[in-house]
């Protein structure tokens, strides 16, 4: 007699948004035995494309039917507005990322594999932004880093990009196995793997001074620190948004961290609101330190990718700043600010590569000398997303600082909003020197494009996603309302 | 109506980037966007019913309700004044511009327009925020216009001047969320006042350096020398007036307690400014650097009138606003014309040029007499009334006023002569020209507007605050 095995109710819906990556990822693969080498470039790119764009239409969709959120297939993920609004944001920077890759000089070998590898970490990002439980988080999260782990490493002609894959590979296994061990000493301390089960069993059992639940803690606000690529945890991101592929670098810097940092409000929220004078003291001290090391390190840079690879971990302090408010108003600023975020940081990539594919060589701030005039709609791109991060109105980078500063003001914690200004001060170094590279130069210290002659290459599909990364970054800050409707939509339940 | 006169140079400025026109064309078309912002002005000022006081010409329109910040946007009396100053300044730039030639017309002139457009935003915002996105917003094209089109010194100006107004800025943002959450809404209208000195402070950061006000003027000389003439007109003509008018809408306004505890320091930086300037205006080797710690010295005196807080004060100081805006936007433009004739603004290398120029002797003379408050000049009847304000609070602050009054006259004498009279400088050829139709047809409307308000300065003075009290006219809160 076969005994009957209790499956859980499934939902389908919910999984949506992964299940159209995954499929996309499938066939992207299959196309690499079927598709001939010469078709198979744009075929895969579009098969990965209509992934991330039914990915997003599918989270945009959920976001609609899941106004309460609740657990579903055995309570392991968790099917609320939160997840569905950072899967469209993942979905979207996706949409960018194939546009940017699509001229990427990369040999024809593993580009099916490239794309089906890009969509396969959508996926695991769109799962993770969901999970509900201590497994589905690690499980979502080992998903999408493995596939960036390759991604970084893919085009083995590129100089350095073997390297940056190893780097991240060991130092992000080193994170990944900090949140691991984080999760097994809280299972240990609680016995519950489920977050509100955790913050139940904490509460009933009055766990909260508990040694092994506050050392599960730490360790893993560490490991969800190395994603985020937040300081003391951000050595790898330098190195590796240096030496991976630039389309992977877009992708990584707007859709790990709005990931990473996503999961950190909702497992520091739902899991753990009895530590919260505990966590937000360690999370504004890592603000501080990302804050500190990004600004500082960045003004010294020459080369475009590394600065902006301290820019992305000093805003993920400016990001960490909202998670320590640990308030409602904390809660929409992250979610509208990683919005105009991602837009502005696949963005700014996207610009770097192109120009890259003009000279053939790494973009550094003095070979940028004159590229506003000479190409201005990705030179007035470039200066949209400096403007933006720097947080000049206009763009949604004003409005997002601006809500984050009242959240941390709201808070009580009126030094954090001191110490958010002042970064932001320092800032402006290195973004305007960005602009004062590519405008302000005399024509004489033009670097004129290609070393081969002739005009600079026209890529219709970058420049239109770099158009897009314009809209977004512009339209985010007139179209505040809608969209802070939708942050806190998303994030009201986590603070009620 | 108000929304039209931050929209039509903005819309403008698109439409000069985008359409695919001729340089003289780019040009022509911003000039003709210019002149519609004066002329739309004027429309307004005839709609403007100065018998009332409060806010006129209103428009409100939510932008994010959880925070209460709206697109709220209308005019007071003063505020009327200061739109006119920026559409007439800012005309007279884009025609100095046009007259001149500058590389990269389309960017040059969308620049210009979208500059207009938040000057304009600043002087009308009714909502911190609003006030706070145009006063960053006004920064963005002056940053482009000194650092593309300035002098050999400008990556330097550009990036001192920067540092200076964002560190003051973001210390205005800071303010502004706490005085925003703090009272529950960012209207300006409907928020009642605050006796946190903190946030004072935090304004006041702002509207110093911007001003600037002694000591936080070190961005000044170089960021003037180094913009091109019409820039530098701008900037000391309008854009200092922004950082004024701050004083007075929100700092003065909003903060009646804090105001009387920082008063006297307010008030003796500003009379150290002014003498300050003065002297270094006195000493300084070329036509910029004299107008350029002028600019210094009078908002200096601008401060005294506006933290005098009383009505002969307040009314002194915006009719001195205007004045100056005037003043130092005319004299920036004739220095620009000098400099184009004699290729250095060198004091030392001019003179003579009042021989065979009778045009340019006559305006640059006109100017600076009306600059050195001459009796029954405009900028006397705004002088006058910053000094017998001033002197109700401390008669130390009038004596410092009186004594940067002679040296206003001392150094504007010794620019005139160094450029009109003496011996004819080396630089000075007899080739050098008069001043050309177009040159006085951009000039001239300036000066006659300050002739005009020489003869009737009550036109400013006794339309800024209807017909109340000034101060308690600002500072009474809407419910």
């Amino acid at each position: 007699m076969i005994a009957s095995l209790a499956t859980p109710h499934i939902d389908w819906f919910a999984l949506s948004p992964a299940l159209a990556l995954l499929a996309a990822g499938a066939v992207s693969l299959l196309c690499a035995v079927f598709v001939p080498r010469g078709d198979r470039r744009v075929v895969t790119s579009v098969v990965c494309a209509l992934g991330f764009a039914g990915a997003f239409v599918a989270a945009a969709l959920l976001f609609a039917h899941s106004a309460d959120g609740h657990g579903v297939i055995a309570d392991v993920i968790q099917r609320d507005r939160l997840g569905a609004l950072t899967t469209m944001i993942v979905a979207g920077s996706g949409i960018l990322a194939v546009a940017t890759s699509f001229a990427e000089p990369m040999s024809d070998d593993h580009i099916a594999e490239y794309y089906a590898l890009l969509a396969w970490a959508g996926a695991g990002m769109a799962f993770l932004s969901t999970a509900s439980t201590l497994m589905t988080l690690f499980l979502g999260l080992e998903w999408f880093s493995i596939s960036l782990y390759i991604l970084c490493a893919i085009d083995r002609e590129l100089a350095g990009s073997l390297e940056a894959g190893l780097k991240y590979l060991i130092v992000g296994g080193f994170g990944s196995a900090l949140l691991l061990f984080g999760s097994a000493l809280v299972y240990g301390a609680t016995g519950k793997l489920e977050f509100h089960e955790i913050a139940q069993v904490v509460q009933q059992q009055s766990l909260s001074h508990d040694a092994l639940l506050v050392a599960g803690l730490a360790f893993m606000i560490a490991g969800l620190g190395f994603k985020a690529s937040a300081a003391p945890f951000h050595m790898w991101t330098p190195d590796v948004y240096e030496g991976a592929p630039t389309p992977v670098t877009a992708f990584m810097s707007a859709a790990t961290k709005a990931v990473a940092l996503v999961l950190m409000l909702r497992v520091l929220t739902t899991a753990f609101p009895q530590e919260a004078h505990l966590w937000t003291i360690a999370v504004a001290v890592m603000a501080v330190a990302s804050l500190a090391v990004g600004n500082l390190a960045a003004l010294v840079q020459t080369s475009v990718k590394r600065m902006l690879a301290y820019s992305s971990i000093s805003h993920a302090g400016f990001m960490l700043i909202a998670i320590a408010s640990n308030n409602a108003l904390g809660g929409r600023a992250l979610l509208y600010y990683l919005i105009p975020y991602a837009a502005m940081s696949v963005g700014s990539f996207a610009v770097v590569a192109a120009r890259e594919r003009e000279l053939n060589r790494p973009v550094t701030i003095q070979n940028l000398a004159g590229f506003g005039w000479e190409r201005p709609l990705l030179g007035g791109g470039m200066a949209v997303f400096m403007l933006g991060f720097a947080g000049f109105p206009l763009t949604g980078g004003f409005v997002g600082k601006f809500y984050l500063f009242a959240a941390a003001y709201d808070r009580g914690w009126t030094w954090l909003v001191i110490v958010g200004v002042a970064a932001t001060a320092v800032s402006l170094y290195y973004y305007l020197g960005v602009i004062r590279a590519m405008y302000f130069r005399p024509s004489e210290e033009l670097q004129l494009a290609p070393v081969a002659g002739g005009s600079p290459p026209r890529e219709l599909l970058l420049q239109t996603a770099v158009t897009g990364a314009i809209v977004v970054t512009v339209g985010s800050f007139f179209a505040v309302q809608p969209l802070i409707d939708a942050a806190r939509q998303a994030t009201e339940f986590l603070f009620l | 109506m108000t929304t039209a006169l931050i929209f039509l140079p903005v819309a403008g400025a698109l439409l000069v980037m985008v359409l695919p026109l001729r340089p003289f064309a780019v040009g022509a078309t911003a000039l003709l966007v210019a002149l519609a912002e004066v002329a739309l002005w004027i429309d307004t000022v005839a709609r403007f019913d100065f018998s009332k006081p409060g806010l006129q010409l209103e428009q409100q329109q939510s932008w994010f309700s959880d925070l209460n910040v709206s697109y709220h946007v209308g005019f007071y009396g003063f505020s009327l004044w200061l739109v006119g100053l920026t559409s007439v300044v800012l005309a007279a730039a884009v025609g100095y511009a046009f007259w001149a030639g500058r590389e990269r017309p389309r960017a040059y002139y969308s620049l210009m327009l979208l500059l207009t457009g938040a000057l304009v935003g600043v002087f009308v915002a009714q909502d911190l925020l609003l006030f706070y996105v145009f006063w960053e917003a006004m920064l963005v094209p002056l940053y482009f216009l000194v650092g593309v089109w300035g002098g050999a010194g400008r990556l330097r100006a550009t990036l001192l001047f920067v540092i200076y107004t964002m560190a003051g800025s973001l210390l205005m943002l800071a303010a502004i969320i706490a005085l925003g959450l703090s009272q529950g809404t960012f209207d300006l209208v409907h928020s009642g006042t605050s006796s946190s000195d903190w946030i004072f402070l935090g304004f006041i950061a702002a509207f110093a350096v911007k001003a600037p006000l002694f000591p936080f003027h070190a961005w000044l000389p170089e960021t003037y020398r180094e913009s091109s003439p019409e820039v530098a007109a701008v900037l000391s003509g309008v854009v200092s007036k922004a950082a004024a008018y701050g004083f007075l809408r929100i700092a003065i306004a909003k903060f009646p307690g804090p105001v009387s505890d920082f008063r006297t320091p307010i008030l003796v930086l500003a009379a150290v400014g002014l003498i300050y300037g003065s002297l270094l205006a006195f000493r300084a080797p070329d036509l910029r650097g004299v107008i350029a710690y002028s600019s210094l010295a009078q908002m200096g005196l601008i401060t005294l009138g506006l933290f005098a807080v009383n009505g002969l004060g307040l009314t002194g100081a915006v009719l001195q606003m205007v004045n100056h805006g005037l003043i130092s936007a005319a004299l920036f433009l004739l220095a620009g014309g000098i400099e184009r004739r004699a290729a250095t603004g060198q004091l030392s290398a001019l003179g003579g040029m009042a021989r065979g120029r009778p045009a340019l002797a006559t305006v640059l003379m006109t100017t600076g007499v009306i600059a050195l408050a001459v009796p029954g000049s405009a900028a006397f009847a705004g002088e006058f009334e910053i000094l017998a304000g001033v002197f109700q609070t401390g008669w130390g602050y009038a004596v410092a006023g009186a004594v940067a009054i002679v040296l206003a006259a001392m150094y504007m004498l010794r620019l005139i002569s160094a450029v009109l009279h003496k011996s004819p400088g080396p630089a000075v050829t007899e080739a050098a020209l008069d001043l050309r139709p177009a040159e006085l047809g951009i000039v001239v409307p300036l000066v006659a507007i300050l002739l005009v308000l020489s003869a009737w300065p009550a036109a400013i003075t006794e339309r800024s605050f209807g017909a109340q009290n000034a101060v308690s006219s600002i500072r009474q809160a809407l419910p």
